[in-house]
């Protein structure tokens, strides 16, 4: 959203519906967001709110039954959906797209080496745009690319980089794990990373290393990242910018300061003052977050809000430009910025 | 502090393994629960906070008596309970009673919540059926449910939902003490507020003591009188909850402490982050446990095992640690640089 720099990644208007037994659910409801180069960008809520469907549909990798019904995702300008050949989103997804993924516990294949499995995504998509060893003979290739590896996994600080090539996922402990899926998110030098809540499974103390690694790294190498999260406090650490989302919409977004300081939207309001260390008096937020099956008209939080007004039922508010660079789906607040 | 404490812990040990497999190989020994002496007070809430790896579940499962202690006393209102056999010791143990991290695992999927309530109190000899189902009703309101609750099955509930279940499930048996063992895991923060909103005001109703089992910093300074901090099997510090926050002492504590991600935004890269990972509870350091990735261990940690003392400045408070160096460490806080070693700076 910022005017100065074009996004990297474009997200505009996105939804994403799934057929079930019990009708279409609607998982995705308009969702904008707009990743800056070499930026960190948060996409925080509750669970079911649809964080993790939005990755899966920028990847292209949405489950059988669902399907994007409107919108566009565009990577430097060139959109990813209606390039649906093979061969031109193969290109995109997985080379110009690292993926780190949440559970470091399920996402290496047990039965293969570390070095091996790091190996096969640089074996499908290169090394980077500038890899001269494709062409080569594949054993000259092999070695090239066990040396990016040890490189790599000397840059995400992993102890014993050459051994750890010939290694077993089970003899790394959840932190090792997480960096060793690091590594093999940035093997193809790609120029966004996106992660799907990559420290929840792990303790705070190896959380706080991987939040510094992921920092350190994506400033060093210019990559941007889109960061799936749940905690606001993570968020608040890493981020430059960040979505709020409720229900599959887009309720707030803009950079983490103001967002976390001066919420404006009442569900990143009334969310925010949950928290441990800002709740006054320990009450949640009342109701429940609407089924997608059935989701109400209009302002999916309308029917939690202390705020509504008629117009909140009327149609799916705009995220529109709001005070200190953020943006914001609210009639309410749209009504008071323009008396 | 009036009276005696009403649970009172001295020296506990919990281990795992050892003796010999059918084979006859030598099984690896872990001590879990490494000598912990504290004592809880009537109507506090306690936090035991930790890594996992930590043994803090497991020292809680030692208090309950489902796990047996291979030495050190347990005192219940002054009473021995420890060194008996399991099913002695859940039996002088009544009173302590235990919520599961995952209460929709711990309900039976196939019986409706009506019938495992009623289980709960017939299987602790309440005979008479009207009084079973007047104890179950009161029970759900105080816990915020209605008795339609009481035809569905789990499935059916939402986390949040389920909670109030479990606690509803323990506090039907008019318990004295209640473990939480990571009572709000998995719960998105609205839920959570609820769920921890509802813990407070039943511990003050039925005048509970709470020993809260977690790794979630925030919500322990929030809910929590006093603090254990764990650290492979040993409390490393234990006192009044403010206190430890604001100053705390040990060198683990503070990197614990300042590990926890605030909500206020952009102090990342002064967040002190420690080296490496925990040793394996297998092979504990000698000495000091803690002393492979401490800035300020020396060869004294290495040969002697610190006891949790009393900190000078604070002992009236019931502030103690167990640390060799536990003034260097204030001396290097107080000028504003932690003492140590940061990831990036190796």
């Amino acid at each position: 959203m910022t005017a100065s720099a074009p996004a990297l990644l474009d997200v505009r208007n996105l939804s994403v519906a799934v057929d079930t037994d019990e009708g279409v659910a609607s998982i995705l409801d308009g969702v904008n967001f707009q990743l800056a180069p070499g930026s960190i960008h948060g996409v925080v809520g509750e669970s079911g709110c649809g964080k993790s469907t939005l990755i899966k549909a920028i990847l292209g990798l949405l489950p059988a039954r669902s399907r994007a019904t409107e919108g566009s995702v565009a990577l430097n300008g060139k959109p990813l959906f209606g390039l649906e050949q093979a061969s031109t989103a193969h290109s995109v997804r997985g080379r110009q797209i690292g993926f780190i993924p949440q559970d470091p516990f399920l996402a290496l294949n047990p039965v293969f080496r570390v070095g091996d499995q790091l190996l096969e995504a640089m074996w499908w998509h290169g090394a980077g745009s500038d890899d001269t060893n494709r062409e080569k003979p594949r054993a000259q290739r092999r070695r090239a690319y066990s040396e990016r590896i040890v490189e790599l996994l000397r840059a995400v600080q992993l102890p014993d980089p050459e051994l750890a090539l010939a290694r077993y996922p089970h003899q790394f402990s959840g932190g090792q794990r997480q960096r060793l899926l690091i590594a093999a998110a940035l093997a193809c030098a790609p120029q966004v990373v996106l992660a799907d809540e990559p420290t929840t499974a792990l303790d705070v103390t190896t959380q706080l290393q991987i939040l510094k690694l992921l920092r350190q790294l994506t400033r060093e190498r210019g990559v941007s990242m889109m960061f799936v999260t749940h905690d606001f406090g993570v968020v608040a650490q890493l981020c430059d910018t960040v979505t709020v989302m409720y229900a599959g919409q887009t309720v707030e977004t803009g950079p983490v300061a103001t967002v976390m300081e001066q919420p404006s939207h009442p569900y990143t309001r009334m969310l925010l003052a949950c928290h441990p260390e800002r709740s006054v008096e320990l009450k949640g937020i009342p109701g429940a977050v609407p089924s997608p099956l059935r989701p109400p008209a209009g302002c999916r939080f309308n029917p939690r809000c202390p705020e509504v007004i008629p117009d909140c039922e009327s149609g799916r508010p705009k995220l529109l430009p709001a005070s200190a660079g953020r943006h914001v789906a609210c009639f309410r607040c749209h009504a008071e910025a323009v008396p | 502090m009036k009276s005696g404490p009403i649970l009172s812990l001295e020296n506990v040990v919990s281990v795992y393994g050892g003796g010999r497999s059918w084979l006859g190989r030598a099984q690896p020994e872990v001590r879990a629960v490494d000598g912990v002496t504290f004592d809880v007070q009537e109507g506090e809430a306690l936090a035991l906070v930790g890594e996992s790896g930590c043994g803090k579940t497991t020292l809680a499962k030692t208090v309950l008596g489902l796990l047996r202690e291979r030495s050190g006393n347990i005192r219940l209102d002054g009473k021995l309970v420890s060194g008996l056999t399991p099913q002695q010791a859940r039996l002088a143990r009544m009173t302590i009673q235990y919520v599961h991290q995952d209460p929709g695992a711990a309900l039976d999927p196939w019986w409706t919540i009506g019938h495992t309530l009623d289980e709960t109190l017939r299987i602790h000899a309440v005979s008479d059926r009207a009084e079973r189902a007047r104890r179950i009703e009161e029970m759900l309101s105080a816990v915020g449910l209605d008795s339609s609750f009481l035809r569905r099955y789990p499935h059916e509930l939402s986390g949040g939902q389920q909670r109030r279940i479990g606690l509803a499930r323990i506090l039907i048996l008019h318990p004295r003490i209640v473990i939480l063992d990571e009572p709000t895991s998995g719960l998105d923060l609205s839920v959570q507020a609820t769920v921890l909103g509802l813990f407070d005001e039943l511990r003050h109703q039925f005048g509970l003591t709470y020993i809260f089992v977690s790794h979630d910093l925030s919500v322990v300074r929030r809910m929590c009188d006093r603090v254990a901090i764990m650290y492979l099997g040993r409390v490393v510090e234990l006192g009044p909850t403010e206190p430890i926050f604001r100053a705390p002492v040990h060198s683990y504590t503070r990197a614990l402490l300042s590990a926890s991600p605030s909500l206020t935004p952009g102090q990342l890269d002064g967040m002190p982050s420690l080296r490496d990972d925990p040793p394996s509870p297998s092979a504990v350091p000698s000495g000091c446990g803690f002393r492979t990735r401490c800035a300020l261990a020396d060869r004294v940690c290495s040969a002697h095992r610190p006891a949790l003392e009393a900190v000078v400045d604070d002992a009236a408070n019931g502030h103690m640690a167990a640390c060799h160096h536990w003034q260097d460490g204030l001396f290097s806080s107080a000028d504003g640089s932690l003492a140590m070693h940061g990831v990036g700076a190796q």
